[in-house]
């Protein structure tokens, strides 16, 4: 079975809060993040991340292939980035310090330093709350708390039905996709994309309808159940708001404001050292 | 006399989309804490007959109803799905997708939840409702990390927690090995006596349903109600078998020998059958005037796992040491218990799984370097679910699929698939699209579409599952004939009677090891194998030591082989 | 919103099952070493036609969302936004083909891949580059080759794989009624 939220069972501040106030928490920290180009606030946010890291008592190395994997592709994108645009820090900033150079496209300034930077700690500063959100909130916790800020229970429901019914998708596919592997089709090897791309319909035709048999027969459970009777429901995992709880979506629409209130100071969504 | 529960008058129903009626002059009344088993082959109506009892029927299926229904005095039509559930609750044929929450207290919760109860309640109540169908100890567990009849558990106290008077079961039998379905059985009974609720079983496995006393039969055909008698009256009539509904082992043993059961003899369970020394005796002259068995030759072996050992990347230890040898031209049966291992050896002789230690040869060359296309074409390997497998909307590109993929030139891939459309009795509807025909005749579209590869041997995964008798009889006549055209063809299968009736021999898997490996007869009357692999005894068993007969197993080979001779004349 | 049937709730859960896992588990290599072509948007695009633009959307939001936040690259909104575009346009398709009632022909394999293209070409060439640029000021020219790229092969394998399916699906839709046996 697939491990789809890595969920580490811990003792500790951060697993004690609700999900409902984590997710709204998280949300808050990804567009603070987001907004800003201020280089310090991006650097204090990656230190504020790590430290929380380090309350939630999640090691590093339970983590590891999550992390791996972000840093692969953050590595890329920087690569691309500069690739395309190795002037693009001068054209934002306005002004242009060469570091060194290699020929005449490509040079090293420090203005796109900084805007590589810049995208390196939107990263840091946004990935280990993303990784902590998902380590320390169980699934089942995280409709009640999407229907708890605020989405309506239905599409709560419709998430919590991806996340029972994903492990199953998984199952069927693999089971459609070996059993189509006997009679003949490869989605890779020799054949060409055409032709791979005709026989991956020959996996997907069945599960799509395996899929339309399973949301009639799912659907009639929940009607025979009253799924959809009350305008609101009730939940099973939800948890009591604590004072911490209260704390943590505070904190979130602090850094909301710090963000956009370092708008405001830097005249613009840059902090911009060269002028 | 008390009020009926569930009172259909003159009812008829017929869906939208349908030209004719489903349901036809349907008159039946249910009492208050009866137990009721509706039985039918398919398409007899029971399935819609339950989908007007628990509401689904219109709200999930629109249609035009004629006469009366009434649920505790309750005009149907005049309710809304959710009253309906107030009073019916339903446990679906379908155990995963019945299962809807997260874990099993959410599962359970369900209901709850969405009649707004407060957590403290819930909590308790599920507490106190799991304990009750014995799955207290799981409230935390997934649904993958249950068997299936923990889950079905669970559907029955998400179900229950609505305090329903009514219990609709669908099916319940179908998705469970022997052992567990007859458990089942037993705490749908034990449910019954401790609320009183009024239980209805859709069922066509008769004999497994009849392990506890129900008190009505409701037989059904073409929509009609045939016959709504109690067992016992109607055991002993034929009117079963006349209507494609397979009855009891040891009544048909019982009537081989000339027998005249009455509803008297109480014949609706073996435990409760009574039988004069008269009829005793007939049934052992029957015994004792069989032909001793011919000798079994000595085939070539086909297959041989020598040695298996094989480990999920998860850590789980599926096959220990596995040592099987399949001869050429043998019909066997793969039984055992979900995750026993059986999927999981059929999937390392296909190729889908490496087996870590041991080897596989067929034709005594090592298929160690064979990729999975290179063992289909000679083991061929059919999934449970036709749906899963069938990729194209024509039932004859379907079959050539395989084919075609490897580049088969027209002229031959239209001879061999007619063919083969010949021997699986699709030819009149090859044609037809895929989605105009029964499931039944889909698994045989599956089995027709692996025979057009040629292979030498053939798995098929639960080749009868969700069939009724008719059906069932169908897809063994096609892999019967298979057998005697030399095919060697291996079932996966929980059914005891298709490994009674058809399978020459059996391999017994238990916690990934083969316990036993012996003919039907000899593992079905072994109480030891029975209990270690979840299979059950034939009551045929039972009948031989009512009977006085000391050896069993020769008295249940002697039934197979008679059968067989009764099939061909 | 709040009239959503049972069955479209189900239906948008399971399609982003779907989404989910043939995202995460299934790439089909493509000549370009390190460029695969996946086949979750020609599944999405059926499902949405079969049950509409607002489920089709929340299919494609809610899939890639789970599937972002369990792959560890973090949230990627700008890509989230175009996957709900991508299931929204085609659920309008819906309106215009009833492929539930077996009707895909010609005429609709036309009209699907006009708004695929279209959809994809807004989703990975306008969308998901915009919102980009507003959130990580990138340049310019590596997004919109990346978007390119993204719809070249997301066109590509809706075109094939997305027409197939449809006409697929419709075929089993189709009428029973004059089916005779032939000996």
């Amino acid at each position: 079975m697939i491990q789809l939220f890595n969920y580490i069972d811990r003792v500790s501040p951060i697993h004690r809060l609700t999900g409902a106030s984590k997710l709204a928490c998280m949300l808050c920290w990804v567009l603070a993040a987001m907004v800003t180009f201020d280089t310090r606030y991006l650097i204090a946010l990656t230190v504020f991340a790590l430290a929380l890291f380090r309350v939630s008592r999640i090691k590093v190395s339970e983590v590891k292939v999550i992390l791996i994997f972000s840093l692969v592709f953050l590595f890329m994108n920087n690569l691309l980035i500069y690739l395309f645009s190795p002037e693009h820090g001068v054209s934002l900033y306005g002004s242009r310090t060469v570091l060194l150079t290699f020929t005449n496209r490509y040079s090293i300034t420090a203005q796109q330093l900084l805007y590589h930077a810049n995208v390196v700690l939107k990263y840091t500063a946004t990935i280990p709350v993303v990784i902590l959100f998902v380590s320390t909130t169980q699934p089942s916790e995280f409709a009640a708390s999407l229907n708890k800020i605020g989405v309506s229970y239905k599409i709560s429901y419709s998430v919590s039905l991806a996340l029972r019914y994903i492990p199953d998708v998984v199952d069927e596919y693999h089971s459609i996709s070996l059993a189509q592997q006997a009679r003949g089709v490869e989605l890779s090897g020799k054949e060409n994309l055409i032709k791979r791309l005709k026989g991956a319909t020959a996996i997907l035709m069945p599960l799509i309808l395996s899929s339309m048999d399973r949301i009639e027969v799912v659907s009639n459970a929940m009607e025979l159940r009253c799924f959809g009777k009350n305008p609101k429901r009730t939940w099973y995992r939800e948890r009591k708001f604590t004072p911490l709880d209260y704390g943590t979506i505070v904190l979130g629409f602090a850094l909301i404001a710090i963000s956009l209130g370092l708008q405001a100071v830097n005249g613009g969504r840059y902090w911009n050292p060269f002028l | 006399m008390k009020e009926p529960i569930i009172k259909f008058e003159d009812f008829g129903f017929q869906y939208d989309a349908q030209a004719e009626p489903t349901l036809k002059n349907i008159n039946l009344e249910i009492f208050p804490g009866e137990k009721i088993l509706i039985a039918g082959p398919s398409g007899c109506g029971k399935s819609t007959l339950t989908h007007c009892m628990n509401g689904l029927i219109p709200f999930a299926y629109p249609g035009e109803s004629t006469g009366k229904l009434t649920i505790q005095n309750k005009e149907a039509k005049k309710l809304s799905i959710f009253e309906i559930s107030k009073m019916v609750g339903t446990v679906l044929q379908d155990l995963d997708g019945q299962f809807i929450g997260l874990t099993v207290a959410e599962d359970i919760a369900f209901a709850l939840e969405n009649a707004c109860m407060g957590q403290d309640d819930m909590k308790k109540e599920v507490r106190k409702v799991a304990e009750k169908v014995g799955i207290g100890g799981h409230l935390e567990h997934a649904p993958d990390a249950l068997s299936g009849g923990q889950k079905q558990r669970v559907s029955m106290a998400g179900v229950m927690v609505n305090e329903v008077d009514i219990l609709l079961f669908d099916e319940p039998l179908a998705n469970l090995d022997p052992a567990t379905g007859k458990k089942a059985i037993e705490i749908i009974d034990q449910i019954q006596a401790e609320s009183g609720a009024t239980v209805i079983i859709i069922e066509h496995r008769l004999e497994d349903v009849l392990w506890r006393d129900v008190d009505r039969i409701v037989l059904m055909k073409d929509g009609r109600i045939v016959t709504d008698a109690p067992p016992d009256e109607l055991l002993s009539t034929d009117v079963l078998p006349e209507n494609g509904i397979r009855e009891p082992l040891y009544l048909t043993a019982l009537k081989y020998a000339g027998v005249t059961v009455k509803p008297e003899s109480k014949p609706q369970s073996i435990h409760s059958l009574t039988l004069s020394e008269a009829d005793e005796y007939l049934v052992r002259e029957w015994f004792h005037a069989r032909k001793t068995a011919e000798a079994k030759e000595e085939r070539k072996v086909l297959l041989k796992a020598d040695k298996i050992d094989f480990t999920y990347e998860n850590g789980f230890h599926a096959l220990k040491n596995i040592n099987i040898e399949i001869q050429e031209g043998e019909l066997l049966a793969i039984v055992g218990t979900n995750g026993a291992g059986k999927s999981t050896f059929s999937k390392v002789v296909c190729g889908f799984e490496k087996q870590q230690v041991g080897s596989l040869a067929f034709h005594d060359e090592d298929m160690k370097n064979y990729s999975i296309k290179e063992r289909a074409d000679r083991i061929g390997y059919v999934m449970q679910n036709p749906n899963q497998m069938i990729s194209k909307p024509q039932i004859f590109d379907e079959v050539a699929f395989g084919l075609r993929q490897r580049k088969v030139p027209e002229n031959i891939v239209k001879a061999k698939v007619e063919e083969v459309l010949k021997i699986c009795g699709l030819y009149p509807f090859r044609k037809w699209p895929v989605s105009a025909l029964s499931f039944g005749q889909k698994k045989r579209v599956t089995i027709a579409s692996i025979l057009v590869l040629d292979p030498q041997m053939i798995i098929l995964d639960e080749p009868t599952a969700g069939q009724d008798y008719r059906h069932y009889t169908e897809i063994m006549e096609v892999l019967q004939d298979l057998h005697e055209r030399g095919i060697t063809v291996v079932m996966i299968t929980h059914d005891m009677h298709l490994m009674l009736e058809y399978a020459q021999r059996a391999v017994v898997f238990s916690g990934g090891k083969v316990i036993a490996d012996d003919t039907s007869a000899n593992i079905l009357t072994n109480p030891q194998i029975i209990e270690q692999a979840n299979l059950k005894e034939t009551s045929l068993y039972d009948l031989a030591l009512l009977c006085g007969i000391e050896d069993a197993n020769l008295f249940v080979q002697h039934f197979i082989d008679y059968e067989k001779e009764e099939k061909r004349g | 919103m709040k009239n959503f049937s049972v069955k479209t709730i189900v239906a948008i859960g399971i399609g982003a099952a779907l989404f989910f896992v043939l995202s995460t588990y299934v790439a089909i290599p493509t000549p370009i070493p390190n460029l695969k072509v996946s086949v979750h948007y020609p599944v999405i695009a059926v499902m949405a036609m079969l049950f509409g633009p607002v489920a089709g959307c929340l299919m494609g939001l809610i899939g890639h969302f789970l599937s972002d936040l369990a792959s560890g690259w973090g949230v990627w909104w700008s890509w989230v936004a175009g996957s709900a575009f991508f299931g929204l346009a085609m659920g309008f398709v819906g309106f215009k083909i009833d492929l539930a009632k077996g009707d895909f022909g010609v005429k609709g394999a036309v009209i699907f891949n006009v708004v695929q293209v279209i959809a994809h070409l807004i989703a990975w060439g306008l969308i998901a580059p915009a919102l980009d640029i507003l959130i990580y000021s990138e340049p310019v020219e590596k997004i919109f080759l990346q978007g390119a790229v993204g719809s070249v092969g997301n066109i590509v394998s809706t075109a094939i794989v997305g027409t197939i399916l449809c006409f697929a699906y419709a075929a089993t839709r189709a009428k029973k009624g004059s089916l005779k046996m032939e000996k």
